[in-house]
Formats: structure tokens, sequence, C-alpha cells
């Protein structure tokens, strides 16, 4: 105890040295703790993004569809199915969706583009698809009217209550063909999206395909992201070899590769910051050695056990870096809370070229505080690996040659 | 002749030297800081190491207080060969043997008067009872009751020094070495100090051995051993013991 008390008086003897560590670690600490949270709370913002964009954060098909996906490869979407996928407890809501290809036309224009038929309500709690709306009306679910993107409505000149007619390929070779009044427009930031997509409620669906009580996929929502693939692989083994569970990152690989390849860059970064805070702290610990290496000559020379004066240099060592710490982590949570709640926003040409991508240039952090305790402790520990340096001299320490100096 | 003959085979030896030797550069320009040094000491001695600045006073109190090791000769202190002994066994016999006093003090600065002499006892393992009681002893010795809870740096040099005598004291250890205690003193606290360890010496019996310039120190020493190019050239005991 005695030890641990002197290691205390130790650390404010020289108040300028030890408040220069302690500021090395709690600017460290901010630093680390503020980018990964912003670098999290980017990719998050990216995922919901993509997701409320489309495709679900995860989905579920007939076993097959997704390699070929045409309208044979349905399954019937019996509330049991539905049910079963519910049991999981992360998964917060499920939605059917039905979807093929079709000639879409108006006037003397025909376009490709993609049908999806959906359940309105249940559809725009998992994508937002209300939000996109930028005329007319959101579909109900008796309605025989669709939904058209403002790309593709463009091209075919259409307005809100013009018809357009769809013709295609029901199910099992059927003939497919509607005419339908446009009840909505709505904008998608994809222009991949926004150029083709079209959506009905899924019984005119059903009705213009001929696929009565089919669905191609569930899209699903769930509650902790960080559970999904858990919570996909629990949704297959309760579904059965039938059907095929997919998360968003097996739909679209080239985006989490995307993910991988800036979360690596900003490794880098973290590490070149880590780097700056080892300067930070191993200055100070020189500066410590030299100042104090008399004193620790006289120490041993008096008595004092290399092992004691070791972990002497420890508890101070801890204390310095625990303070920093703490303090840090404490300033940090202000900061991260007011940067998720008050996003940083970007303007000009990235903001545009973010749009048009479907995404708002604002970059929230994310509130996990996984990324306060992590940063926290990596600091930490390299404050105290760093400390291994003056145990290092000490136990090489000859008090003879110490105090000559 | 017989009576002092006598009265030191009495005496129980504590430091007993044979033909110590520190070379400095061994392989280049061999310098011998201790040459060839014999050295025996009897409990209660108050000995005083002179010579000149270079001759190898601090090497050889460096030598006997096991802070460095010969390049040849044994060091006995108290029968123990501490030239044999490891860097860590050497530690633990300084704790519990030797205390030491040096020319700039060395107090903790953070610490008290009081916990700078506690410290050793910390280090011994002593109860709180056993340091209390001790650190009374001692300050009572020193003349410094009343400062007990100032910091080194409240303290003047002399007051310093009577601490730092006091934590050289704390561990009752088999004999003080003190290198050039007086040398930033003023002769007033000079003075106050050698009363201290003079008094000391005769009423506890603790054995003393300085490196000292100081000609307050000399003449208050019982035996002065003159050290000169790391040889002893002249030993008072082995005069009085010839003049016997």
């Amino acid at each position: 105890m005695w030890l641990v008390k002197l290691s205390w008086k130790n650390i404010w003897r020289n108040k300028n040295r030890s408040m220069i560590t302690i500021a090395a670690i709690f600017f460290a600490v901010i630093l680390s703790v503020v980018t990964s949270s912003l670098q999290d709370g980017i990719f998050n913002n990216l995922v919901r993004n993509i997701v409320s964009f489309y495709t679900g954060y995860a989905q579920v098909h007939k076993k097959g569809y997704w390699d070929e996906q045409v309208l044979d490869n349905s399954f019937r979407a019996s509330p049991q199915v539905a049910r079963t996928i519910l049991k999981n407890s992360n998964i917060t809501a499920v939605t059917p969706r039905l979807e093929s290809f079709a000639l879409i036309s108006s006037g003397d224009v025909t376009k490709g583009g993609l049908v999806v038929g959906i359940d309105p309500e249940k559809e725009n709690d998992i994508t937002l698809l209300k939000r996109k709306l930028v005329q007319g009306r959101y579909l109900s679910d008796k309605d025989r009217s669709v939904l058209i993107a403002q790309g593709l409505a463009d091209r075919l000149k259409l307005m809100i209550n013009d018809t357009v007619v769809l013709i295609g390929q029901g199910y099992h070779g059927a003939m497919a063909a509607g005419k339908y009044p446009v009840s909505g427009i709505v904008k998608f930031g994809s222009p991949d999206l926004n150029e083709r997509v079209l959506f009905m409620p899924i019984s005119t669906a059903t009705d213009l395909y001929g696929a009565d009580g089919m669905a191609t996929t569930y899209i699903l929502s769930v509650r902790d992201i960080a559970k999904l693939q858990s919570t996909a692989s629990s949704v297959r083994s309760s579904l059965g070899a039938d059907y095929e569970t997919m998360t968003w990152e097996q739909i679209m690989p080239e985006v989490e590769q995307h993910i991988k390849a800036d979360t690596n860059s900003m490794k880098y970064i973290q590490g070149i910051l880590y780097l700056l805070i080892c300067f930070g702290i191993f200055g100070t610990l020189l500066m410590v050695m030299v100042e104090r290496k008399y004193e620790m000559g006289m120490l041993i020379a008096i008595g004092m056990k290399k092992g004691r004066l070791v972990v002497l240099l420890m508890f101070e060592s801890m204390f310095t870096v625990l303070i920093g710490c703490i303090l840090g982590i404490l300033v940090s949570i202000p900061i991260v809370y007011y940067l998720n709640k008050y996003p940083l926003r970007i303007g000009g040409e990235t903001a545009k070229a973010y749009e048009k991508f479907g995404f708002e240039a604002v970059f929230p952090t994310s509130t996990d505080p996984s990324n306060f305790i992590t940063q926290g402790l990596i600091v930490m520990g390299v404050g105290l690996i760093l400390s291994l340096y003056p145990i290092y001299k000490i136990i090489r320490l000859d008090p003879v040659t110490a105090m000559k100096h | 002749m017989a009576d002092i003959e006598k009265e030191a085979a009495n005496k129980e030896t504590v430091i007993d030297a044979h033909n110590i030797s520190k070379v400095y550069n061994p392989d280049t320009i061999p310098v011998y800081a201790v040459n060839n040094v014999h050295l025996h000491l009897l409990k209660g001695e108050f000995t005083a190491l002179v010579g000149p600045s270079g001759s190898g006073k601090t090497t050889l109190l460096n030598l006997i207080g096991g802070l460095d090791k010969p390049d040849s000769g044994n060091i006995y202190i108290n029968g123990v060969d501490i030239t044999q002994l490891s860097s860590g066994e050497l530690i633990d016999f300084r704790l519990k043997n030797i205390g030491f006093v040096f020319q700039s003090f060395n107090l903790i600065p953070v610490l008290t008067a009081k916990e700078n002499v506690e410290f050793i006892m910390l280090l011994q393992g002593a109860n709180q009872s056993q340091r209390d009681i001790r650190i009374k002893q001692l300050f009572s010795q020193i003349q410094l009751e009343d400062k007990l809870d100032a910091r080194p740096a409240q303290l003047s040099g002399g007051q310093q020094q009577r601490v730092a005598v006091a934590r050289a004291l704390a561990s009752m250890p088999r004999f003080v070495l003190a290198d050039e205690p007086t040398a930033n003193l003023d002769s007033q606290s000079a003075s106050n100090l050698l009363d201290i360890m003079a008094k000391l010496n005769e009423e506890e019996g603790i054995t003393f051995l300085f490196s000292t310039h100081d000609q307050r120190v000399i003449d208050r020493a019982r035996r002065v051993i003159r050290l000169v190019d790391g040889k002893i050239v002249s030993d008072s005991a082995a005069v009085a013991t010839e003049h016997a």
C-alpha cells in the first residue's frame, strides 16, 4: 500500500511532466475514440443507406433463386414461413416481395423494368419507401395502381394518374399483361434503381403474373446488426434446405469489399495515431528516467530491491495512463454523442456525388460503447507496454553508475 | 600495547577487507582506483577516510558498501564475504547491515522527514508500532522532533543531512558509510551534524566510516586513514598501536 501512496506522490512531484504525459494520453484517447466512432458511424450509415435502398439486412428466397432470378423460382408465401422467420428474436420485421421483369410502356415509349410487388406498410417499415415519394401518394394493400421511379417516369413521360402498361412473362410461362394508373413517383439515389423500378401491391403483382400466393423474396429487418450472421444462420437452419438465406454482404459483396478496404486504410491512420501517442508517452518516460536516474540509483543503494522499484514505476505509469484514459473517455463521450446528434455534413461536389448514389453526405458517429472501451484499452495497453522501457532500464541499473550522474 | 591489543581483540570486527583492488580501463590504460587495500574496522569505530580528490575514497566506500565489486580481494562484513553475493543478495544485505549517508542528502522529495526515515523500515517490513517507536527515538537523537512532517524542501541543508543520518540508522545497521557528509553544509550545520554522529557513536556504539576532505570531520575522528592513489598511506590506528 505504501508503494501505491509513494507512486501517487511521485506522479505529482513534477506536475508539468505528468501533465504532459496525461495530456498526451488524454488527447490520444479522444482522437482515437472519435476517429473510431466516426469510422463505425460512417459504415453503419452506409450500410443503413444501402439496406434502406432496397435489399434489407437479409433476404430469404427459394433455394436457387439468387443464381436464377425467375418467377418459377418463387415460393408460396405462407404465414407459417413468416412466423418461422420471426421466431428469431433479432428479427424485427419481415415483408414479402414478388419481383420480376416486364416491358413497361406508356404511349409509344417502352422500356424494360423491374416490377416489385410489395406489402406497402411492411415494406415501408423496412426500406422506408414512403420517404422516397416525391409526387403523388403512397400505395395501400388493395391498390390496383403503381409507384414508379422518377427516372423511369421521365423516360416514359408519365405523370400522376397516367396509365402504364406492363407486358411480361408470368408464372410457369403464362402471359402477364395489365394496365395500371400511376399513384406516385419515388426517387432513388441509385441511378440503376431510379431508371427501372416500379412498385405495386403484392396482390396486384400476383394477379399480373398469375402467381397467386407466391413470393420471390422475404426481406428481413434486424434489431442488432452485429448479430446478423448468427441470425442468418439461425433462420437458415430453421427454414431448412428448401430456402436460401442471404445477408446484405452476400447480396452486395462489392459494398462489403469497399467497407473492408476503407476499414483497412482507417487502420493505417489509427496506426499512425498510435505511433504519435507512443512518441508522446515515450518522450516523457525518457525524461523520467533521466531526471530520476540518480534517485533510483540511491534507492537501490540504500536497499530497495529492483523488483519493488519496478512495481513503484509500474504503479506510476498505471496511474498516469489511467488518469489520461479516463479523462479522455469522459470528454470523448459528449463529443461523440454531439457528433451523433449533429453529424458532420459535407457540401459541394462530394455531397452531390453522395446524393447521386442516394446517400445524404452526413457522417454521424457511432455511440457504440465498445468504441470507448476498446480505444481506451488500446491506449492504456500502449502506455503500459511503453512503461516496460523504464523497467528494462531499472533492471540494468547499476547504482554506482547512476549516482555518478 | 597489551591493553590496546586486548581491547581490539574484545571488539567485534565489522569490516575486514583483504587485498582489495579496483581497476578501471584494465585493457587500455589501467587506473587503480583502489590498489591492494587491507582494511580492518571494529565495532564502534569513528573513522575518517581522507585523501585528495581521485585518491579512491568513494570507490573504497562503494566497495565496502557492496555497491561495487572489487576486481580482486575479499570484503567480509560481519563474517560474510560480500564479494561472493549476487546483486540481489547485496541489495538485501545493504538494507539489513549498512546505513548510507550521501553528500547531497538524497532524501525523497515527495515524502516528509518522518516518511523518509520510515521508508527504510517499510522496506524491511517493520510493523507500525516498531516504526513509530524507532522514529520517535531517531528524531529525538537528531533533535528534529518538531520537523517530522516537514518536506525536505522545507528543511535546511543541515536538517536534511540529520534526517539522512536518521534514515541511515533506521534499519539498525552494523555500520554507517558516509560519503563527504559535511561537504554541502555550512560550519554550524556541519558542527551540529558531527556532534550528533559523535554522540550516536559514543552512546550507542554505532560504527561510522566517513570519506571526507573536511578538517572538522578529521579532527573529530578517532581514527584517520589516509588514501593516496588508491593505497592506504597512513592509518592512525596502526600508528597508535605501534606507539603503544
